[in-house]
């Protein structure tokens, strides 16, 4: 005990070992009332781990190059010893990152967790989620099948009818190729894993800085302990929301292995039937539609008959988001408190994004693709400009000054 | 025009019409034939071993399987001899991949396309889908091949197993719009199987794809319900320390 505790005292001295500790896990005060949603905000730390580690591995056998991507995934799939279940780590986690962010965003939404004196952290996060979403894209190509190839020529056509220059250089080619590989591996690999991490990182410090949000939406800060000066309904976030979160934890863990070892395709949603297929710049298929992650998106891009203004308003669909700080003029935080008006709208947002998901998965030559895809697109984006009005006019109820 | 010749213009005109609609959505969705289900029981060897010697006989010739590995057979309770004495055809060693004997130009020069290759084509199709498949093949005379498919219209394939099957013709189903089954096949010529030996042949050819296609799949099942097991106690576990940390909170 005298010994750790001298070893301490050396460290101490030299890095701030302890008082980071305290700071940011022992004497970091949370909200006591956390409920399920705050679970996903750890979760995504989780994945990304599991991501990084399971990328590393995968790197060791797999060959950017256009001759032998395909092969070298097929090789880890067959030869190297659980080369399978390394795949299919990264390949669902790819998936269930998505999830979880999503989840977490709506979290965000729910409770106002971006409103002042957040404002920053939500910025961050957003940042984090286009980061994701590039990282995701790019990470698609690598297996060089068909739906990595043609995914990635639709992708790059959007940049194309923007600046056909801009297309020319993020291909590396006239037409995607092993240029084109070699570079997305890059970004994968290297490139948007550090911006990643950092951006987490960021995203952190922000959030321990102000403190955390909360289903109440109060700021628990401004009703301290006189002596102590600690917040009346703060609690420690280690050990209390350490060993919550290891049950969060285990409980994803379940859902995440269930699906790698008994539906690690998911139906064809995780892993697409033609990606089974070796990329062929020859052969365009029947049917491109890109991983479900991005299908709100796309279907927003369809249902504008126009290609560049389809671009522009994916752009705008995605970046929108950036804003809702400002957009937001409502009296309180949280849910529990606004009045009908926003629940209407948030629900109503909800269900316009979760049916555009599903419209981006079909075929467009059906005919209520496009008309659906077009009502649920002003509904998407009606929730962001008609927030100023609507959260003002909303009917809200008085917040308790202390979390229920 | 008299009653009873305007009544058989409209039959034909409207059973053609028919005929092109059902044509169009068949070929919307790749025959719109209902798949039969494949009767395959991934677990049991001596298919998986039957199936294997098919693949090795009837397939491998055109077809390559470029990411598989012939001692990939000794997981289907095979030994190294066995393999190399009754399932290597070529003198391909036992490690080598099962690469295609037949010249990629040739193919392209007789079928117009290079047949695909097999490794993981039962991942692109599934199971019902190749069970249904090699079942549906069916002569017509204005294919280069002589032979046309029920599931995949205007294929490049011929019939390979035509021996086996014998010959069937299409006989198309008339008043029956808005059904899947918009023709069914007559076996005219019997071949050296019966229909029942024939459907137990591709299935256990199916069953081999499949295997092959990811040879891990039983592994991959095996280990998942002792993971979920492992993580069930956990779950109870855990619940148990977070209840034990919180109970002077609330």
């Amino acid at each position: 005990m005298k010994a750790t505790s001298r070893l301490l005292g050396w460290i101490d001295a030299r890095f701030p070992l302890t008082s980071v500790w305290k700071e940011h896990l022992s004497e970091y005060y949370a909200p006591k009332n956390f409920n399920f949603w705050y679970y996903f905000g750890s979760l995504a730390m989780l994945v990304l781990v599991i991501q990084i580690v399971t990328g590393i591995f995968l790197t060791m056998n797999y060959k950017p190059d256009a001759r032998f991507a395909f092969a070298s995934v097929e090789y880890i799939m067959r030869d190297v010893d659980y080369g399978w279940l390394i795949r299919y780590m990264h390949s669902t986690g790819a998936s269930m990152f998505f999830v979880v962010v999503y989840l977490h965003m709506m979290r965000g939404l729910m409770y106002g967790s971006y409103r002042k004196p957040r404002e920053l952290i939500w910025i961050l996060g957003m940042a984090i989620y286009l980061c994701l979403m590039a990282e995701a894209f790019f990470g698609y190509l690598l297996p060089w099948g068909q739906m990595s190839y043609w995914g990635a020529q639709v992708i790059v056509s959007l940049v194309d009818a923007i600046s056909p220059p801009v297309a020319l250089w993020i291909r590396g080619d006239y037409v995607i190729g092993d240029a084109t590989l070699n570079r997305f591996f890059a970004f994968h690999v290297i490139a948007l894993p550090l911006v990643l991490v950092m951006l987490v990182f960021m995203h952190i410090v922000a959030l321990h800085e102000v403190g955390s949000n909360n289903p109440d939406g109060i700021e628990i800060k401004e009703k301290k302990d006189p002596v102590t000066g600690i917040p009346l309904d703060g609690i420690p976030f280690h050990p209390y929301y350490t060993v919550k979160d290891i049950m969060g934890v285990v409980g994803f863990l379940a859902v995440y292995f269930g699906i790698i070892f008994f539906a690690p395709e998911m139906g064809g949603y995780f892993l697409e039937d033609n990606n089974f297929i070796p990329a062929d710049p020859l052969k365009t298929p029947l049917h491109i539609s890109p991983v479900w992650y991005f299908t709100p998106f796309y279907a927003i891009l369809r249902a504008i008959p126009q290609k560049q203004l389809g671009v522009l308003a994916m752009g705008v669909a995605v970046v929108i988001f950036f804003l809702l700080p400002w957009l937001d003029r409502g009296l309180v935080k949280s849910i529990r408190y606004r009045g009908n008006l926003f629940k209407v709208a948030l629900g109503l947002f909800v269900l316009a994004f979760l049916i555009l998901g599903y419209m981006g998965t079909q075929d467009p030559s059906l005919w209520y693709v496009n008309p659906v895809s077009r009502v649920c697109a002003l509904v998407y984006f009606g929730f962001f400009v008609l927030m100023p009005i609507y959260t003002r006019l909303d009917k809200t109820k008085p917040v308790p000054g202390r979390v229920v | 025009m008299n009653t009873s010749s305007w009544k058989k213009w409209m039959t034909r005109w409207i059973s053609g019409l028919l005929l092109v609609v059902a044509g169009s959505v068949a070929l919307a969705n790749q025959g719109g034939v209902k798949l039969d289900h494949a009767p395959i029981d991934p677990s049991d060897k001596a298919s998986l071993q039957r199936g294997a010697q098919h693949f090795m006989n009837y397939c491998l010739t055109c077809h390559g399987a470029q990411y598989v590995r012939f001692d990939l057979l000794t997981r289907i309770g095979l030994t190294e001899d066995q393999v190399k004495k009754n399932l290597i055809l070529t003198d391909a060693k036992i490690a080598d991949y099962m690469t295609v004997v037949l010249n990629p130009k040739d193919a392209k020069a007789w079928f117009g396309v290079p047949p695909p290759d097999l490794s993981v084509e039962a991942r692109v199709r599934g199971a019902d889908w190749l069970y249904t498949y090699l079942r549906s093949f069916y002569r017509d005379d204005q294919r280069d091949s002589g032979w046309n498919n029920l599931v995949f219209r205007q294929v490049a394939m011929p019939h390979v197993l035509y021996e086996l099957q014998g010959e069937q013709d299409i006989k198309a189903e008339e008043g029956k719009p808005g059904e899947h089954h918009v023709a069914t096949l007559v076996l005219t010529k019997p071949g050296k199987l019966s229909p029942k030996e024939y459907d137990q042949f591709t299935a256990d050819l199916v069953n081999y794809l499949v295997f092959m296609a990811e040879p891990d799949q039983q592994t991959r099942i095996r280990i998942g319900y002792g993971v979920m097991v492992f993580l069930a106690l956990a779950f109870v576990i855990t619940r148990a320390l977070k209840h034990e940390y919180w109970k002077d909170i609330h």
